[in-house]
């Protein structure tokens, strides 16, 4: 069913080329910072709608609940106090995977079929083929994926991608009060955010602009921001995401070095059998052996 | 376990051996990954209101099974009614998290009664109950109803019982209550939506 509805652009350490015939609209998340009121109707919505509870915790003497994300929180609030030209300011982000359009868990995945990235742009995470190795975590510019203390495999947000597929919006989206948080197609998306940019500026948020970070393709989850050209001051959202050059090095670069080492060993291992054969053990020294044992 | 000089090149040679050929293609390749599927293809879907607050969102309440004889249904999920013109499918946190209160050990599923000078609960039915109010209120009404205020005018008050009508109920239910409410006498009534 849901191969009809979410073709497979890219799956991870897979380099057979998927079908690409079918044109899917590309879809995205918007979450405008300016009119969250940081509620956490979106992280109560994601965890219903998800079958995921997360433990109930301590107070840190802070909003955030949970302080982090973890394998049961796959979104979370993270509210941060500022001080903007001598005003104090609660910058509140929803914070939870961006699903990248470049996605360096995906590039990072030795195991394949785990990470898929939909045609629609959605990056999603397939337990069922996740080795738990952790490289998705080291690969994301973000800090998202988590590894559960229970499986050993890793969790994020999917984008309801089981709800995009019957086109219905995330969980997250719907709950929304505030409207702060919309779903529609990328181009949809870009249109409304340019449109709150315009408002944020006449209300004198000179730098409001759009998160869309091209380090790594732009995301499918995107930001309007009051402080676009700070986005460090929203508790560390990096100003220019990319994907590790280790990354690189390790799946473009060394990946085939180790395949050409392994098959050389393989190679030499046959020469070296039909040369010099097995190790035989002549009969004198067996004799001899046998006579030091005896004695 | 011991391992022979012998046995150790053969694990080698035979584990060397396998991954090679699972590298050359040759390994099960995996099942086609597939979304998982939507929860809610066949469940029975019931209008309702969250219970919270006076703000009385509308609420889709899930429940597995088709109403068929034989299965017994249970509530799924709950989300927002976008058809709800007070809420447009929107929940709050505690409207969004619906279903664990429906699923709480700790929530009261049935009448229960504390007697003048009892520290227990004690379960009762919904027809007791029904007539045990009722009996307060007749006996309350008796005790206290003015006919005439000190002036000598006709007011017909039940001055000492009050009301606190629902938030969730529309405009005609509301009717009926003031109507009813206001036939008794009662003059402190309420409703949620106000607080």
């Amino acid at each position: 069913m849901a191969l009809q509805s979410l073709d497979i652009a890219r799956s991870s350490a897979t380099t057979t080329p998927p079908p690409s015939v079918r044109q899917t609209t590309e879809v995205a998340k918007l979450i405008d910072v300016s009119t969250c009121i940081g509620c956490k109707a979106c992280q109560a919505a994601c965890m219903e709608w998800n079958d995921i509870r997360e433990e109930i915790g301590t107070c840190s003497g802070v909003y955030d609940n949970p302080t982090n994300l973890t394998e049961n929180s796959w979104t979370v609030m993270r509210f941060a106090e500022v001080e903007e030209a001598g005003k104090l300011e609660w910058l509140i982000r929803k914070d939870g995977c961006m699903h990248c359009a470049d996605p360096g868990c995906l590039k990072a995945c030795p195991a394949p079929g785990a990470i898929l990235q939909y045609a629609n742009g959605i990056v999603d995470f397939q337990e069922e083929y996740c080795i738990g190795c952790g490289y998705c975590v080291t690969g994301c510019p973000f800090n998202i994926p988590r590894i559960s203390q229970k499986d050993g495999k890793a969790y994020k947000c999917t984008l309801c991608s089981d709800r995009v597929a019957v086109g219905q919006a995330p969980a997250c989206i719907k709950s929304c009060p505030t409207g702060a948080l919309q779903f529609g197609s990328k181009e949809q998306m870009r249109d409304y955010a340019e449109h709150r940019v315009v408002d944020l500026k006449e209300r004198g948020f000179k730098e409001a602009g759009i998160y869309d970070p091209q380090g790594v393709g732009g995301t499918h989850v995107m930001y309007v921001l009051h402080h676009a050209d700070r986005p460090q001051l929203y508790n560390g959202l990096p100003a220019d995401p990319g994907i590790s050059p280790l990354v690189h090095l390790w799946k473009g670069f060394a990946k085939p070095l180790a395949t050409v080492a392994m098959a050389a060993v393989a190679l030499g291992s046959l020469y070296h059998y039909v040369t010099k054969g097995p190790n035989e053990v002549s009969k004198e020294l067996e004799d001899e052996l046998e006579k030091e044992d005896a004695l | 376990m011991e391992v022979t000089r012998r046995q150790f090149f053969k694990i080698c040679a035979s584990g060397l051996g396998g991954s090679s050929i699972a590298m050359m293609g040759f390994s099960p390749t995996p099942a086609l990954a597939e979304v998982r599927s939507f929860k809610l293809a066949r469940a029975t879907e019931t209008r309702n209101m969250c219970p919270y607050c006076s703000v009385s969102c509308g609420v889709l309440i899930y429940s597995s099974g088709d109403k068929s004889k034989n299965a017994k249904a249970d509530i799924i999920h709950i989300e927002g009614d976008p058809d709800n013109p007070v809420n447009r499918g929107s929940l709050c946190p505690k409207g969004a998290g619906l279903l664990d209160m429906v699923k709480s050990p700790n929530r009261v599923k049935f009448p229960e009664v504390r007697e003048p000078g009892s520290n227990e609960w004690k379960r009762i039915s919904w027809d007791d109950a029904i007539s045990r109010i009722a009996k307060h209120m007749k006996a309350d009404r008796d005790a206290n109803f003015m006919l005439q205020n000190k002036d000598g005018v006709t007011v017909n008050r039940w001055p000492t019982t009050g009301f606190l009508a629902s938030s969730a109920a529309c405009n005609e239910a509301g009717y009926l209550t003031v109507k009813t409410l206001r036939a008794l006498g009662v003059t402190a009534l309420d409703t949620q939506a106000r607080i």
